[in-house]
């Protein structure tokens, strides 16, 4: 590892203080940062650690609004009980990401501010319309999510928390790399009080997107068959080793299939 | 600069270490304590596997700063005296290894999982729970038996003392 300096935030506003120093990164959980930094995909001169700020923490369901910190941990939203019920496609989609050890660390403030176009909190945030809330402002998630590691995140502005309503169903169907676990295709389906959403991780050459198709077919039926011989176009996907475009376009129409049927079961 | 303060198997320990410096590096290095492998050095075989606040995670992938302030058990915190823990005993007696080099990472990991699991494990969670630690000798099959004879024995040895409380 390079020489970094790490500095442990005391408060929010001691954050965005200390992110002034040099190119400094956020760093929570780290479990794709730390990473990036040995390879050195990732040259942060100093480190700001928010990850044990109380503000941050935490899953609060008020009635139908759900609002998760920014530094709660994967385990933590796999398991918080008011969240398997209000929304238990977004606690399952928790339990798919990594391994134990890295659900232990790895925080859905991260895994948003980084967008790798495989991860799926993504395809989550997207397909529930969530909006993220951050120092500064609040982003829907329509505008958040910018392309390839890229957000509406501005230079030093810190993700503090999601929040969104809890859909009436849902459901999230990954196709992991068994390797890397990160998604080759990812689908999570909503069906809420903005009709249906559908969001693609882990396939697009811009990273995390809605699917227009799946949501006019499954707008006017909530249900697989609305589904059946549904052709994808393989424009816009990727194609690398795991997967070619076209392998992927049929597989967003495979998961989105299963994700209706998990949600409808 | 870094003071890094911890609590290591019960013990309270500080030291300074460079900003940079990992977790498992401070064990190792600095502590002594090197029952905590590094492997793969990038987060996927879990050699490195430690408890920080009482949560299995890949001490490669934390810095020591970041930890200060937490209380860690690794390998050399489960025994008790010359006694074995039960999952280590389960894994001398089932086989659970070979070469040795994952067992302290798969044992972090088993401790942690039974404890999350106190309704009990079956063999296909086990597998799934073990998706972060890679072995390259045994091919699972005797771990995965160790691990679930320790579990079945923990859970008697916890009503056992219940009884005992009770």
């Amino acid at each position: 590892m390079y020489s970094v300096n790490y500095h442990r935030a005391s408060s929010l506003a001691d954050a965005a203080k200390l992110m002034k120093n040099g190119d400094a990164k956020l760093l929570s959980g780290g479990m794709t940062l730390i990473p990036a930094m040995k390879t050195r995909l990732a040259s942060p001169s100093d480190l700001v650690d928010v990850s044990r700020l109380n503000d941050l923490q935490g899953v609060k369901v008020s009635g139908k609004t759900v609002t998760i910190g920014a530094a709660t941990t994967h385990y933590d939203v796999y398991s918080d009980e008011k969240l398997r019920k209000a929304c238990p496609a977004l606690a399952h989609l928790a339990s798919l990401i990594g391994d134990p050890a890295v659900r232990h660390k790895g925080t859905i403030g991260g895994s948003i501010a980084n967008n790798d176009p495989a991860a799926d909190y993504p395809a989550a945030l997207l397909a529930l319309g969530a909006t993220i809330i951050t120092n500064k402002r609040e982003i829907a998630a329509d505008k958040f999510f910018k392309g390839l590691f890229e957000t509406a995140l501005k230079e030093g502005e810190i993700a503090t928390a999601v929040s969104f309503t809890a859909p009436a169903k849902a459901a999230y169907q990954k196709f992991r790399n068994p390797a890397s676990r990160y998604a080759i295709v990812g689908v999570f389906v909503a069906k809420g009080k903005d009709g249906v959403r559908v969001a693609v991780t882990g396939a697009g050459e811009d990273g995390v997107f809605r699917s227009k198709e799946i949501e006019a077919a499954l707008a006017k039926n909530f249900d697989a068959a609305a589904l059946a011989g549904l052709k994808l176009p393989a424009k816009g996907l990727m194609s690398d080793i795991h997967a070619s475009a076209d392998y992927r376009a049929n597989l967003i129409a495979v998961m989105a299939k299963r994700a209706v049927m998990a949600a409808n079961a | 600069m870094s003071d890094v303060s911890l609590t290591v198997n019960g013990r309270r320990v500080s030291g300074s270490a460079e900003d940079r410096t990992l977790l498992v590096h401070f064990l190792r290095e600095h502590l002594g304590l090197t029952g905590t492998h590094v492997g793969c050095d990038t987060s996927q075989c879990g050699a490195c596997v430690v408890h920080v606040d009482g949560r299995a995670v890949k001490s490669c992938t934390m810095l020591a700063a970041q930890a200060s302030g937490s209380t860690v058990v690794t390998i050399e915190g489960l025994s008790d005296g010359a006694e074995l823990h039960p999952v280590q005993a389960a894994f001398k007696e089932y086989h659970g290894l070979q070469c040795g080099f994952c067992t302290p990472g798969m044992i972090m990991t088993a401790t942690d999982m039974i404890a999350r699991h106190p309704q009990g494990l079956d063999e296909a969670t086990v597998r799934a729970e073990l998706d972060g630690n890679i072995c390259r000798c045994t091919g699972y099959h005797n771990i995965v038996k160790a691990i679930l004879a320790a579990s079945e024995t923990m859970a008697k040895g916890a009503k056992g003392k219940a009884k005992q409380a009770a």
